[in-house]
């Protein structure tokens, strides 16, 4: 289709007043189409959003307080928590590495080391464990090496830090990939031709146009980190109080019949997430303008 | 040419063998010591079969049901953003933050016999929980947001000016919707779908409180690999899992030409 093409049809739409008929006829059908969409959305994301405070309050605030006082559960919280700082640390540093590297400079593999970053997104978290308990489990020559050195990283936090950093590794360097490489070298290589080092161009013209895709790429790796169940749960062990994190504490609750208990810890779960997420989307539409 | 090429790619290699490649690699050296036919019979054995049938048929209509149901709330939320309608496009993003253990016990706990949901349904003697249904309504749950964040961006730029130039031309609306529009949109579509197939295919901490566990009928392929390793079957859940990561591999792939397929379809437009 050539653009005279496009430009007849724009006149055409000027012309035929038909046209603007149709457009006002496909409006009145729209609020049965937002109704429908809200439901859609309130009956199936919304309802079970609801529910969870509705279970966890059921039975008043006592037990919701005698929850988060437990030592299992403050345990719990604590090691989510540091698991979490962690990873948001390890992987925001390596997705700002990775950002540069891979679109700062060309080198054959590209789209494989891409390929091998995003693996983790699309393994199942129970593999990932798998690995990891066979990587550095006390069987494998790894983990034997480092029990000689007196390290146990397997049923150990050590080793939920490893599994959440694995599972959120792509979080953050997709985003800044994605910019970075929209961004294109044009400034960068001008700033180096303007005498500036490496150092100075990364941190004075690379980094500050890119911390938006940053900030959103840690914000959904904290999210993920704060949630992740399936890998932390093959290497955890399972020991109360010591390799528990918060999603361990609520399936054991759960098990045990205590279902407020379990309530409670994924409502304050889900209210921090969410956080997260109106976070991200306030931010989205702030950014969008420019 | 930007100087540090060297440095950058060592340090970027450096890290991603630590996390990712090293760890694999394990997994597979746990196999070197089985032989391929003990593999296979490991791998494939009658309950491996049927978590993956179960799996692949769960995951394949739950993300079909996504594509669907987002495809309606992605022209919604194009035709009307902002405003109210940006709360609806948050709730859009809340599955995919929601921690999967959190979703698994609210579905569960929900749609169980005695939950708002479940205890209606089961007056009209209708059991999600606890059935292959349920695992598809944890996954179609999970999978929603790939498929509407990937189809949004593409609807909200398509040009209508092959629509209205075929209108001009005489084309009935459907002829319309089936020569220009769908082809426009297709590839978006392929890719979420796919995008919500990778997804929901691992998927362990929503699933397995609504999944009900039975071996053979409502057990998953991540909940074989987990209940081998509790039996100390370190080979048995290495063989399966090695396949199920060989899937993964095989859907990162494929969404990467899908996805490459979709830009050049929007960039052609």
């Amino acid at each position: 289709m050539t653009a005279l093409d496009v430009r007849d049809a724009r006149d055409a739409r000027a012309l035929h007043p038909g046209d603007a008929a149709r457009a006002k006829r496909w409006s009145a059908a729209d609020p049965f189409a937002i109704a429908g969409v809200a439901l859609l959305l309130g009956f199936f994301i919304l309802l079970p959003l609801v529910s969870i405070g509705f279970e966890a309050l059921r039975a008043g605030w006592a037990p919701v307080v005698a929850t988060f006082s437990d030592p299992n559960a403050r345990a719990a919280i604590g090691l989510t928590v540091l698991a979490t700082a962690v990873t948001v640390v390890v992987n925001g540093a390596f997705g700002v590495l990775a950002g540069w590297t891979l679109t700062k400079y060309r080198f054959p593999g590209t789209s494989l080391l891409l390929a091998i970053i995003n693996l983790p997104l699309t393994i199942s978290p129970v593999v990932a464990g798998l690995a990891l308990l066979l990587c550095f489990g006390t069987r494998s020559p790894l983990g034997a090496w480092f029990a000689a050195h007196g390290v146990q990283i397997a049923f150990t936090p050590i080793g939920i830090v490893l599994a959440t950093i694995f599972v959120t590794f792509p979080y953050v360097a997709r985003e800044t990939i994605a910019l970075m490489g929209e961004q294109g070298r044009d400034l960068e290589e001008a700033a180096l031709g303007l005498g500036a080092s490496v150092w100075q161009t990364f941190a004075l013209v690379t980094f500050p146009r890119a911390r938006w895709a940053i900030l959103n790429g840690l914000l959904l790796c904290n999210a993920r980190a704060l949630g992740e169940f399936g890998a932390v749960s093959v290497i955890s062990g399972n020991i109360q109080g010591l390799t528990d994190t918060v999603p361990l504490q609520i399936d054991f609750l759960y098990n045990e019949d205590n279902l407020v208990g379990a309530f409670a810890l994924s409502g304050a779960l889900a209210l921090v997430v969410i956080a997260l997420t109106l976070v991200r989307s306030i931010l989205e539409a702030r950014r969008r303008p420019d | 040419m930007i100087p540090g090429r060297g440095l950058a790619l060592g340090m970027t290699m450096t890290v991603v063998a630590i996390v990712v490649v090293v760890p694999l690699g394990a997994l597979v050296l746990t196999l070197r010591g089985i032989t391929p036919a003990g593999f296979l019979a490991t791998a494939f054995s009658p309950e491996a079969l049927a978590a993956y049938r179960l799996s692949f048929g769960a995951a394949i209509v739950a993300s079909a049901i996504d594509v669907l149901a987002g495809a309606a709330i992605a022209i919604v939320l194009v035709r009307h953003p902002g405003g109210a309608m940006r709360g609806l496009d948050t709730l859009v993003d809340v599955p995919f933050a929601l921690p999967p253990a959190v979703t698994g016990i609210t579905l569960a706990t929900l749609y169980g016999p005695h939950g708002w949901v479940g205890a209606w349904l089961a007056q009209h003697g209708i059991a999600i929980a606890y059935t292959p249904a349920g695992i598809v309504l944890a996954l179609a749950f999970v999978g929603l947001p790939f498929v509407v964040r990937t189809v949004q961006p593409v609807i909200a730029t398509l040009p209508e000016e092959y629509a209205l130039a075929a209108a001009s031309l005489g084309a009935a609306p459907f002829t319309i919707l089936r020569r220009i529009t769908l082809p426009l949109v297709a590839p978006a579509f392929l890719t979420g779908f796919a995008l919500a197939l990778a997804r929901t295919l691992g998927e362990y901490g929503s699933v397995i409180f609504i999944a009900g566990n039975m071996p053979g009928k409502t057990e998953i392929v991540p909940l074989i690999i987990v209940t081998r390793l509790e039996q100390y079957d370190f080979s048995g859940a290495a063989a399966v899992a090695l396949v199920s990561l060989a899937v993964s591999f095989l859907m990162l792939l494929t969404i990467d030409v899908l996805q490459r397929r979709m830009l050049d379809a929007r960039n052609a437009a």
